[in-house]
């Protein structure tokens, strides 16, 4: 079944690099997004196949295709994932891996609103903190916590520049088998990477096929590779060259 | 060294030491009481968040590891740079500062997400990590320690105790490095990411260290009825008086630097100006109460020799501190995270928002308890081994009329 997912997004990369290759100068920047519409490219990995860094994992965010400011990508993070709903916890003590952001420019007035999660940093301040190494970047550029030897310090909270990371205030039940939490751990946004190593697209970027390109930074030729070239793609706080794997168009 | 003609002396069992463990032991079970507590349910029943994320039981127990490495500070002026007169404080300082740690690591450990792990911090090392480098900073802090009070306890030992001064003087100095780099590599917050956090650690420690062992000098002769002169009692008063000057030209540095950075006027303004109870704490409890008040009791010569003042300086130094740690620690994480700068932002996640942090009567048990640990320690320390000279009186400590 994933294997027919996988040559749909192929086939569209293709499309999308035609496309770019058409379009020449001319190129608007939806036009790209709409050639790679179904959200970018995951080549299945076999399981017994090693993560290596020949693939870095990224996604484009169109923040003008958003008219939910990216709501609707918060939602389908949340159930796949199925945090935010702890029963004890305050609001400001319930996990949140993603969220919409209103950005509104104090001189100008200029307003958007955009998703934010788990930068999935190439420099990350939470793994260079973690004591025990168990906030982690996988070879593929994949951040993530290692829940098993999570001490529940929460440092990697404190470095964090995008308030990604959530700690579980309590004990859960109902988890979803794929997404296992833990009560006294940390956890964000994981790019999906069940979905990802299986060859499917994140939750997140499934739920905004026109607005997100998802793909292999590493590859010139992928989707959003080619979309990033063209349209370029701003990172939030730049300036503390941490060079993410998510990048917006529009902010 | 001068410990020679002094007698060390385990203080005596009587209906006081059991009255103070007791004392002491409530609290200690308060501490115990609010870790199983919030064990059993999870951290939603403390006031820390997602958005603080470090709370009361950080605050105390930063302040006791802080502490800790000043209170070596007694020890190693008389080792270190040779002062005679602090010389016989040696044992305690170094008990002290043992003490003053493990209880600040105690609260620390039993606040993580999961204090059963423990081990696992033990063995798995992120060494790009300041935090883990702490860890083993403390471990050999209280290693130095006990050599450097083995060598002033054993006399076949004594050679060694210039090289285990200097040691553990160097490594309590890199080991509060570490402390304040636990914020000051904090790239993401403008109220951290410094490099004066670290020296402003050091001379936090010197406070602290000092003003807890000035307290706890005088209770231990006080309540066995030795005698404690005013030439120690003195020496330390002005020395006291030294370190709080010393960290209000550092915070002076560091306040200054900030407004001058555009990037950081907003939570200058915020904890200076706008804060509510963080701007409070910081004049009233941290510069007021916490600096200038123990200097006006340490320099008003009517108080000359009046020990009731230089226990007031010290309480309200220690006052400060706390105030101190909570200002940095949790104004620094009330103020909201800049994601957009220039621009304003808001979110359903309390982004630009002022972020709200009411303490629960847990964290304050549980940084209590650690509190009362540090103290039973010391008081069963100076019970069962010769930590205390018999009497630090003036002819004692300062045989010579002093130099």
């Amino acid at each position: 079944m994933s294997q027919n997912r996988v040559d749909e997004y192929r086939r569209k990369l293709v499309m999308a690099a035609g496309g770019v290759a058409a379009g020449a100068a001319a190129l608007a920047s939806g036009f790209i997004l709409r050639e790679a519409n179904a959200g970018g490219e995951a080549p299945t990995r076999p399981a017994d196949q090693a993560v290596t860094n020949a693939r870095r994992w990224g996604m484009l965010i169109d923040v003008t295709r958003l008219p939910d400011g990216g709501a609707a990508m918060v939602a389908a993070c949340k159930q796949e994932h199925g945090w935010g709903d702890e029963g004890h916890s305050s609001d400001a003590q319930k996990a949140h891996w993603a969220r919409v952001v209103k950005v509104t420019d104090k001189l100008t007035q200029n307003s958007f609103s955009l998703p934010v999660m788990c930068q999935h940093c190439e420099h990350p301040p939470c793994v260079d903190v973690c004591p025990t190494g168990a906030s982690m970047r996988r070879a593929d550029g994949i951040v993530q916590v290692n829940k098993h030897i999570c001490i529940g310090c929460r440092y990697c909270m404190m470095a964090c520049p995008y308030k990604a990371r959530s700690f579980v205030h309590e004990n859960l039940t109902d988890q979803r088998p794929y997404s296992p939490r833990g009560i006294g751990t940390v956890e964000s946004c994981n790019m999906c990477v069940h979905r990802i190593d299986e060859g499917r697209l994140p939750a997140c970027v499934e739920a905004a096929p026109d607005a997100v390109v998802f793909g292999d930074l590493n590859d010139p030729g992928s989707a959003i590779s080619q979309a990033l070239k063209a349209m370029g793609g701003k990172q939030i706080r730049a300036d503390l060259n941490l060079n993410t794997g998510v990048r917006y168009h529009g902010i | 060294m001068a410990s020679q003609a002094i007698i060390f002396r385990e203080t005596r069992e009587g209906r006081g030491f059991y009255i103070l463990l007791a004392v002491l032991g409530v609290f200690l079970a308060l501490g115990a009481i609010a870790f199983f507590y919030a064990e059993h349910h999870g951290h939603y029943v403390t006031g820390m968040t997602n958005q603080v994320v470090w709370g009361m039981p950080h605050v105390f127990a930063i302040f006791l590891i802080v502490a800790a490495s000043g209170a070596l500070n007694v020890g190693s002026i008389g080792t270190v740079f040779g002062k005679q007169l602090y010389q016989p404080m040696g044992r305690l300082s170094a008990l002290v500062a043992i003490s003053l740690l493990l209880g600040g690591l105690i609260v620390l450990v039993l606040d993580l997400g999961h204090p059963d792990r423990l081990i696992v911090a033990m063995t798995h090392y992120n060494f790009r990590s300041i935090f883990a480098w702490n860890i083993i900073l403390y471990n050999g802090f209280l290693v130095l320690s006990a050599v450097y009070i083995w060598t002033m306890m054993d006399r076949h030992a004594k050679a060694f105790y210039k090289p285990a001064g200097f040691a553990a003087f160097t490594w309590r100095l890199v080991l509060t490095t570490g402390t304040g780099s636990i914020f000051g590599f904090l790239v993401a917050r403008d109220f951290y990411n410094s490099a004066i956090l670290a020296p402003l650690f050091i001379a936090m420690s010197f406070v602290f260290g000092l003003a807890v062992f000035i307290l706890v000098l005088y209770c231990a002769y006080k309540w066995t009825g030795r005698e404690l002169g005013d030439a120690v009692l003195n020496r330390l008063r002005y020395l006291l008086a030294v370190f709080i000057g010393a960290v209000l030209l550092l915070e002076l540095a560091r306040h200054l630097t900030s407004l001058y950075i555009a990037q950081r006027a907003g939570v200058e303004a915020f904890i200076l100006h706008d804060g509510g109870i963080y701007t409070q704490l910081f004049w009233v409890a941290q510069i007021l109460l916490g600096s200038l008040l123990p200097l006006s009791l340490i320099f008003c010569r009517k108080l000359k020799n009046n020990h009731v003042a230089l226990l007031l300086a010290a309480g309200f130094a220690i006052l400060g501190g706390f105030a101190q740690l909570y200002v940095i620690l949790i104004g620094g994480q009330a103020y909201p995270l800049t994601l957009f700068p220039g621009a304003e932002v808001s979110s359903d996640y309390f982004d630009g928002a002022i972020n709200a942090y009411t303490p629960s009567m847990w964290e304050f048990m549980l940084g209590v308890g650690g509190v009362a640990l540090s103290l039973v320690m010391v008081t069963i320390g100076v019970k069962v081994l010769r930590f205390l000279p018999e009497s630090l009186s003036d002819a004692v400590a300062e045989p010579h009329g002093g130099k």
